[in-house]
């Protein structure tokens, strides 16, 4: 699709300020993006985050701050069209249901919303980790139906490389903060933070291969099912056939002695064909992994890259 | 209001010391002799206005502000003066030198009363959006600051704009508006408080006192935030102010701001965040796309480099002779140096290919693992 120009400049740091207040544990943060769609550009100038689920609040409740919200920002004259939500994620792991569920509402209400991910473990490594997805019409199509099966699938030719595109994300400032930007250098006495040049890889790694171990767990399940419904079928299908040749067979004894036929019967309602399962989840799940092994492969070959750097340090002691 | 003439006190400090008018500011810098003339003009300036004040029948709440304009031009180069005064311990004067440039250099202040304020960028650039989002005919923004009040610091961590009217004689403040926001914004994160609020422009005006009363009911000592985005003086001066009482109690009780230092923090994250926002203003269309992977460790280890070639042409000249050396420094350097370890060449080898050979597995198992999803993928649309 088009790129995406964000004005990020606040929406970002806005972003990763909520973060950082909520808590470092694995719950996930999520709230709104507002801007407006210009020409073929998606300009995102603004967002709030929602409260986090406590045990007593009902949807209600969101839908209230939410529309409170945005008739607040009219007032102050901030853009409160809705172009999207975001998310931040642990390590990668956003692909799920409740993602799809929430990214095809939105989409299905206004075309051009994106969900932004903002991995913060990522980008406290060093490089701010933001990334916008939509979902592809093909999805989009599918979830309208509702159609899970596999035929259903394979009539879209859906793979799990077609659920998202990433569309591009520019940053784009205003003069004024520009004029900011250069304040804050001259006054900021905080260090640079050289994060991305630190070597130690071990603990990443690790948490990333132990999630993308539980996916393929997952996924192998998921395998056996199907296999299992595809033996079924197969089965049934051979139990099928035999029952039909039986059944000309004795028609043909019965007219060879001159008896009426049997009846046809029904073979749908003797022969329940079992149900295929449902290949969302498997499409999910590949999509997952999918996004766990890019990760992974990006980190290694940017380690790999610091390594050598640090082996030429080294060389010249 | 009538303000005391300078010309006046001008002329009298220099009938009674004609050395000191010999000195002249020449030089861009100014000297200590000149500072002190300035000073005292102000200090004397300052306690005329109070003494006024004071014997004054009718209840002043404008602050003791003396106008740019009002002061001469010097000879030379023409010079602004803008004096605040502290009234906690007798009369600290703190005095700001403007030049042409519109240099900000506070060169003798003396001292600054009250806690740090540490601002978030957060609200820095919330403050520049909502002054580019203004109404018609607005000249300024005012809103809401919100943060957590420590013993020695207040850390401002968010803030939102709120809908004002100001006119010559009356200023409305929606704060009905501001109550509803603070809720909505309390139900995020709970431990924020309002701590004061902000204005854009330079100047503290009769106004400010009034908005200023208005947030005192909402917190106990707000804080009052300048941000001069209109950019009167050649550059954005973030200013933080805490009110004071000042004047003889029963009688005329007026309100002076007194000035707070200000720092700037940041989490770790919106550290490399700004970063990232730091490059844009290099670009002439001022936008930047995100980049991944290896060419960002490149980036930053160019940055790394750019550093290390300004060290080395230093170490260059003080070899040379060209620049003293500085023992600091120095020691500073020999940190560097000796930060890279001295591990025998085995062992380092031994490391190193224990870690690439680590993330080379790693790669090859990812890219099994996508294989085998696609395969999946494959056999079962078959």
């Amino acid at each position: 699709m088009q790129p995406l120009y964000l004005t990020l400049r606040l929406s970002s740091i806005v972003i990763i300020k909520h973060y950082q207040e909520e808590g470092q544990g694995s719950e996930v943060v999520q709230g709104v993006l507002l801007g407006l769609v210009v020409d073929d550009r998606l300009e995102i100038t603004n967002c709030f985050p929602f409260p986090q689920h406590t045990e007593d609040d009902a949807d209600f409740d969101e839908v209230q701050y939410q529309m409170e919200m945005m008739r607040s920002l009219r007032h102050v004259n901030i853009d409160h069209l809705h172009v999207g939500w975001y998310q931040s994620t642990y390590y990668g792991s956003f692909v799920s249901r409740a993602l799809l569920d929430s990214q095809f509402s939105y989409q299905h209400a206004i075309e051009e919303s994106v969900v932004l991910i903002y991995d913060p473990i990522k980008t406290a490594q060093g490089s701010l980790s933001l990334k916008a997805y939509r979902l592809t019409p093909k999805l989009m199509e599918i979830c309208k139906e509702k159609d899970f099966t596999p035929e259903g699938l394979k009539k879209a030719n859906i793979g799990f490389e077609h659920m998202f595109e990433e569309v591009p994300i520019v940053i784009k400032n205003s003069h004024l903060i520009s004029v900011l930007m250069w304040e804050l250098e001259d006054k900021s006495t905080v260090a640079d933070k050289h994060e991305l040049l630190n070597l130690s890889s071990s603990n990443h790694l690790e948490k990333s291969l132990q999630l993308l171990m539980d996916r393929v767990d997952d996924m192998s399940q998921d395998i056996v099912k199907y296999n299992t419904y595809s033996r079924n079928l197969s089965k049934q299908q051979q139990q099928k056939h035999q029952y039909l040749q039986r059944r000309q067979q004795e028609n043909a004894q019965r007219q060879s002695r001159g008896e009426p036929p049997l009846p046809e019967e029904d073979i749908t309602k003797m022969f329940k064909p079992p149900q295929p399962p449902p290949r969302m989840d498997t499409l999910l799940i590949a999509g997952q992994i999918n996004n766990y092994c890019q990760n992974v492969k990006e980190f290694t070959s940017q380690n790999l890259g610091k390594l050598f750097m640090a082996e030429a340090l080294q060389g010249h002691n | 209001m009538n303000m005391c003439r300078p010309v006046d006190v001008a002329k009298w400090w220099q009938q009674e010391n004609p050395a000191a008018q010999r000195r002249a500011p020449s030089s861009s810098s100014p000297s200590s002799s000149s500072s002190s003339v300035r000073l005292m003009e102000a200090v004397r300036c300052v306690a005329s206005e109070q003494r006024r004040m004071l014997s004054s029948a009718q209840p002043l709440s404008t602050l003791p502000r003396l106008r740019r304009s009002s002061f001469p031009q010097q000879r030379g180069r023409s010079r602004h003066f803008l004096i605040t005064a502290t009234s906690t311990s007798g009369l600290q004067v703190a005095l700001y030198v403007f030049t042409e440039a519109g240099e900000l250099s506070s060169f003798s202040k003396m001292s600054v009363f009250g806690p740090v304020v540490k601002i978030h960028p957060v609200v820095l650039a919330s403050i520049c959006d909502s002054y580019e989002r203004r109404n018609e005919g607005a000249s300024r923004v005012i809103g809401t600051l919100l943060g957590t009040i420590d013993k020695h610091s207040i850390e401002v961590t968010n803030c939102f704009s709120v809908p004002h009217n100001e006119s010559e004689d009356e200023v409305a403040v929606d704060m009905e508006f501001a109550k509803n926001m603070y809720e909505l914004h309390k139900r995020v994160s709970p431990t924020e408080v309002i701590i004061g609020w902000y204005a854009t422009g330079f100047d503290i005006t009769e106004h400010s006192v009034l908005i200023h009363e208005y947030y005192s009911r909402e917190a106990s000592n707000p804080i009052h935030l300048t941000v001069d985005s209109a950019l009167q003086s050649g550059k954005m001066n973030i200013r933080a102010y805490v009110s004071a009482q000042m004047g003889v109690p029963g009688k005329t009780v007026g309100v002076m701001f007194t000035p707070l230092s200000v720092k700037y923090v940041y989490y770790d994250t919106e550290r490399i965040g700004v970063d990232l926002l730091q490059r844009t203003r290099v670009t002439p269309s001022r936008t930047k796309g995100l980049t991944s992977d290896l060419s960002q460790v490149a980036g930053s280890a160019a940055r790394v480099q750019d550093m290390l070639t300004t060290v080395l042409a230093y170490i260059e000249d003080v070899l040379s002779g060209k620049v003293t050396a500085d023992n600091s420094v120095g020691r500073f350097l020999m940190d560097l140096v000796n930060k890279v370890p001295t591990i025998s060449a085995e062992d380092f080898e031994n490391m190193l290919n224990s870690n690439i050979n680590d993330l080379l597995m790693v790669t090859y198992l990812s890219n099994l693992t996508q294989a085998q999803i696609a395969l999946n993928e494959k056999l079962v649309l078959l």
